[in-house]
């Protein structure tokens, strides 16, 4: 058996969540729901990575060397990514409540039976 | 029963089971609290993670305006999911 | 049937991904030291861009030009809200008013939750936080305004003048540090005026971070609230 952290299979399991509810869901705002949560999961592995056991925040005040900093670049990269996952899912809602009104329905099946 | 870091499997475990509840709940506005719990309990892993920017971020963004215009696309469109019937074979799709 | 099974094959092929990528996670060790580029950002933060917060640094001093990719797409969401959800006139379909707790609360910690949100994106370069946490704070104050009153909005003329103004201020910041020192973003404040030297870890320092934040703070702010403006309003038909 593989040993990984907590932090690393909470994450694993995030994503594989989201996953399912875009392979498996029939409704739209659900597939949207487990799009949102993947996002979250993979920016909290990205933290985790970047994590030094014992130490503390990156910033440099007053009896904080950088020998007793964490890692600041993944904290740098989750920092846009989280602002970028918001812009995306508004978009994408915006895009469901333009085809609620074409449709009359939210369901992908009947949107693809219906197309045209 | 002093542990320092129960604390965190507590943590890791509450939020996995509120995604799997997000995810499996028919009525549209109690998955969109669902998905801003998993933000607010993400957010506070950050927190144990030392990464304070972070954990701000994702607390006024995931949890406060991810989970507001998901509420205001479900006040536009319907709010239940609705029962599906079987269709008549999979190959007759389209 | 057919959904039970292509229930059953889901599950099965999410194992497999999960199995493959705790295999892959399992060679990185939890806790132990990696860091090779942040060490050098880490030792060299101070004295290269004055800010004592060092993700703050990377982010608007050491990697600014994708900090402006970010404000793009942000942008582009926006408009893009605005163009899918256009109609000719608009108005909005709150029927109840807010309970009287929601609106005198309101009316109370509206100027509170604004003050803090530029509390938090001024101060960008000394504490944890930065531009993009305040402009969340200040448009989730408008967001409790149109809670509570059903016939509020936001003055549309303002925030598009504002909006306007304010992006086009990162890119003129960025083109005067082309014009002085070489390339785009270059820190004009702390590297060639040496304005702020001797006040580390206070207010007035921290090169040209505390006004590119500013810059950031008042463009996020007011586009989150543009979107919820956006998705709020329904279409009257005449």
């Amino acid at each position: 058996m593989i040993h990984i952290s907590a932090f690393y299979f909470g994450s694993i399991a995030l994503v594989l969540i989201g996953l399912y509810a875009v392979l498996v869901k029939k409704n739209i705002l659900k597939m949207l729901i487990g799009l949102s949560i993947m996002e979250t999961g993979v920016n909290l592995l990205l933290v985790s990575i970047g994590y030094i056991s014992g130490r503390s925040a990156p910033i440099l005040s007053e009896g904080i060397t950088p020998d007793k900093a964490v890692d600041p670049i993944p904290q740098a990269l989750v920092l846009t990514a989280i602002v970028i996952g918001v812009a995306t899912t508004a978009m994408a809602l915006s895009a469901v409540i333009v085809l609620y009104r074409r449709y009359g329905t939210l369901n992908v099946e009947e949107i693809r039976r219906l197309r045209g | 029963m002093n542990c320092v870091t129960c604390i965190n499997y507590i943590i890791i475990g509450v939020m996995i089971i509120s995604a799997i509840l997000a995810v499996e709940w028919r009525d549209l506005l109690a998955a969109a609290v669902g998905m801003a719990a998993v933000s607010l309990f993400a957010s506070i892993l950050f927190l144990i993670l030392q990464a304070p920017d972070v954990a701000m971020t994702e607390a006024a963004i995931g949890a406060a305006l991810s989970g507001a215009i998901f509420i205001f696309a479900i006040k536009r469109t319907q709010r239940f999911e609705t029962e599906e019937e079987e269709r008549p074979g999979w190959w007759v799709r389209w | 049937m057919v959904s039970v099974l292509k229930r059953g094959l889901a599950i099965i092929t999410l194992l497999i991904i999960g199995y493959w990528l705790a295999q892959g996670l399992a060679g990185v060790p939890f806790g132990q030291d990696k860091m090779l580029v942040g060490r050098y950002y880490l030792e060299h933060v101070i004295e290269q861009t004055g800010s004592i917060n060092a993700v703050t640094a990377v982010v608007v001093n050491y990697r600014g030009f994708d900090t402006l990719g970010e404000v793009t797409v942000l942008f582009i969401a926006s408009t893009g809200v605005g163009a899918l959800l256009w109609e000719r006139k608009k108005r909005r379909t709150a029927k109840t008013e807010g309970s009287i707790v929601l609106t005198t609360g309101t009316r109370l910690l509206v100027p509170f939750v604004m003050l803090f949100g530029a509390y938090i994106f001024i101060h960008g370069h000394l504490t944890p936080g930065g531009g993009f946490p305040g402009g969340a704070t200040i448009a989730t104050a408008f967001l409790l305004l149109y809670m509570a009153f059903t016939m509020y909005e936001i003055p549309h003329k303002a925030f598009e003048k504002t909006e306007g103004i304010v992006g086009m201020a990162y890119v003129i910041v960025g083109l005067i540090g082309l014009a002085i020192g070489g390339y785009f973003l270059y820190d004009w404040i702390w590297q060639t005026w040496g304005l702020g030297r001797d006040n580390v870890g206070r207010l007035f320092s921290g090169g040209f971070i505390p006004i590119i934040y500013t810059i950031i703070g008042l463009k996020v702010g007011t586009e989150l609230s543009g979107i919820i403006d956006n998705m709020l309003k329904e279409g009257v038909k005449e």
